[in-house]
């Protein structure tokens, strides 16, 4: 017997019936082009036994990842963290993030000891209930897609109460973001970091008892209640982490960007938490260069395009740090389908500024929104149609093109540019 | 309003009140009157900080049930915005802020809430969430034109006899009884969310004029981009059923 069929055997009939169906239902969708087949193959198995995640997570050590923004990298930062575990590691690395998405991903690795799972915000009571994991990561909470998301204070609320409820769990947050820091405060074991946190619009106020708080660089205290930044064990410092006995390494990453060595220090406190070394985790981190076709450079017509995806505020805010300097030119895009949000509201919490005196150009189903958010920015744009068109337009100037796009936009130019199949 | 002095835009309590894209409202404001040779400044206020009772347009926006609660307490204590509206400073608020300048709101777990009083109207909770573009048809004597934007709010609102309803929907929820926003002298509220007046123009100048009386017209080549944006919305939505 190996290891597949030891593990599946340990479930009862019904689960087992259930993920070789759900399984089955996932090839048949991989087949038939649908996408991975992760989330139709998990809602197959979900419902011919409602309580299979709890059974497929039993007896693994599991990492729920939740946050706005960085989920996906995290997922990814994590799983290559621990990898010096050896062994397999089940990963729901396509970012199906609900409940059928984390079912899908421990059914496909039924001898997988440990599993590192992206998990929707809204899911992580339901979650953390299901899979009692060893670790919950908490990376930050601001403003995103206000048509179906829910408000941020009451998603903290409900990460509070449902870490209270779950002892054994160690939660690894980031103490700079208020909001998470009183969301993880009720947990019983904490691992602080100093992870930064670059968009303030959401935590101007404490979230215990809402005054206004007193900020000194990344410490925050409020007057009122008492409530304050914890003493932090993992800290992020320029490009270097350093750790609970004070020892500062250079990260050196392939990824881009403050959020991703943000994101980095995160994963090394989990690798910790796992008795993974940080040195060999690291190294681990350094081979990382592009999380589900996100920073992948590409070559067309003559042109050097490097997507970067962000869906909401916080997101473009530190893409716009990323972004190369000129004579790059910048191709900003946005769509407004279900996944993106339907309203384009958001745009106008994001400072364009920046890009004035810039080659910059607006393309994407909503270009005419962010054609009048740039307009009051004094942001001089051309528009365009499409992926070619910008390629073009860029190479007048230089070769380089930066593409900063919202969910389906980024989607399409990736189908464009021929990075899906 | 001495012409040499500034016009002020007051966001008030952007710390509590901003909840999405509310920014655009005082960029917009701004924008619309500079093209005009306005001279113009936007001071934000957060909710540590006295309201200036100066101001010439006051700014509210949206928000969660806890920060709408906090922000309409301490409002209450400060009594600057009340000052600036009894001297006749034009109010504009959308969504948490409108429903904070009537007589009461729902706060969390829907226990009712003291509002401001500078608006004669009263809300509560509805059954379900109202979320979706709205096209909505404002009252005539405004000469302001169609109303559109985006809503997101689980509010119902009834008018009390001193407030009239900006508009009438043709779709979408407002106020939830075929009306949406209200106004009452230069108190003006609505249920679009967010950047409501990037959508509206027309409202942008009308809360510009209440400030600062007749506004000279814009070169036309400073509106394209904002009217091809109406258009394109209200084709997108164009056969919708009303909500």
């Amino acid at each position: 017997m190996d290891d597949n069929t030891r593990h599946r055997s340990r479930l009862p009939i019904r689960a087992r019936v259930a993920t070789t169906v759900g399984g089955a239902a996932a090839t048949v969708s991989r087949l038939a082009g649908k996408g991975d087949g992760s989330v139709i193959g998990g809602v197959i198995s979900l419902r011919l036994a409602p309580d299979l995640l709890s059974l497929l997570a039993a007896g693994r050590r599991v990492v729920l990842v939740t946050g706005t923004n960085g989920k996906t990298t995290t997922t990814k930062l994590i799983t290559a963290a621990l990898a010096p575990l050896g062994g397999q590691i089940a990963s729901n690395i396509y970012g199906a993030n609900m409940e059928a998405g984390l079912t899908s991903a421990l059914t496909r690795a039924p001898d997988a000891r440990v599993a590192v799972l992206e998990t929707d915000e809204k899911y992580i009571p339901a979650m953390v209930r299901a899979t009692s994991p060893k670790v919950v990561v908490l990376l930050n909470l601001s403003r995103d897609q206000m048509d179906r998301a829910a408000e941020i204070w009451l998603l903290a609320r409900r990460w509070r109460e449902a870490l209270a409820a779950a002892p054994d769990c160690r939660v690894v947050a980031n103490a700079d973001d208020p909001l998470v820091a009183w969301a993880a405060g009720s947990a019983r074991q904490v691992t602080w970091v100093a992870a930064g946190q670059r968009w303030r619009e959401d935590s101007w106020c404490c979230p215990n008892c809402g005054a206004h708080l007193q900020r000194d660089g990344d410490d925050w205290s409020c007057g009122e209640c008492g409530q304050r930044r914890p003493p932090v064990s993992w800290m992020l410092y320029d490009n270097e982490v350093i750790d609970p006995k004070g020892r500062a390494t250079r990260l050196d990453l392939a990824l881009p960007g403050r959020a991703n060595r943000s994101n980095a220090v995160i994963a090394l406190a989990v690798a910790d938490a796992f008795g993974v070394h940080t040195g060999q985790a690291l190294r681990e981190l350094r081979q990382v260069t592009s999380v589900a076709g996100r920073y992948t450079q590409v070559s067309r017509r003559g042109g050097d395009v490097r997507l970067l995806l962000a869906k909401n505020p916080a997101g473009w805010l530190e893409a716009l740090d990323v972004i190369a300097p000129p004579p790059a030119t910048v191709l900003l895009s946005v769509n407004a389908q279900g996944p993106d949000g339907r309203d384009t509201s958001w745009l106008w919490d994001v400072d364009f500024r920046r890009l004035r005196g810039r080659n910059v150009l607006v393309g994407g189903e909503r270009k005419l929104d962010l054609a009048v958010r740039l307009e009051a920015d004094e942001v001089a744009f051309k528009l365009v149609d499409d992926i070619d068109e910008a390629i073009d337009a860029a190479r007048a100037v230089a070769p380089n093109l930066e593409v900063l796009a919202n969910y389906t936009a980024f989607q399409q130019y990736r189908v464009a540019l021929g990075r899906v199949q | 309003m001495s012409p040499t002095r500034p016009l002020r835009l007051t966001w008030v309590y952007p710390d509590l009140l901003s909840t999405y894209g509310d920014r655009g409202n005082a960029l917009v404001l701004e924008r619309r009157a500079r093209l005009r040779g306005l001279p113009v400044e936007i001071v934000e206020v957060n909710s540590d900080q006295p309201v200036p009772r100066d101001g010439d347009i006051y700014l509210m926006g949206g928000g969660e049930d806890l920060p709408q609660t906090l922000a309409t307490r301490r409002l209450l204590a400060d009594g600057g915005l009340h000052e600036a509206a009894a001297r006749g400073a034009v109010v504009f608020a959308v969504c948490a802020g409108y429903q904070m300048l009537g007589a009461e709101f729902g706060g969390a777990d829907d226990a009712p809430v003291q509002g401001l009083g500078l608006l004669d109207i009263r809300s509560g909770r509805g059954e379900v969430r109202a979320v979706g573009e709205v096209v909505a048809e404002v009252d005539p004597r405004l000469n302001v034109g169609q109303l559109t934007g985006f809503e997101n709010h689980q509010g119902v609102t009834r008018l009390g006899p001193n407030a009239r309803p900006l508009a009438r929907t043709t779709l979408g929820t407002g106020n939830g009884d075929g009306t949406e926003g209200a106004y009452q002298g230069r108190v003006l509220g609505t249920y679009l969310h967010g950047p409501a007046l990037v959508r509206n123009p027309g409202l942008a100048d009308l809360l510009l004029y209440w400030a600062a009386g007749p506004l000279p017209p814009l070169p036309p080549q400073a509106e394209e981009l904002a009217n091809r944006l109406r258009a394109e919305r209200l084709a997108a939505v164009a056969g919708s059923p009303a909500g």
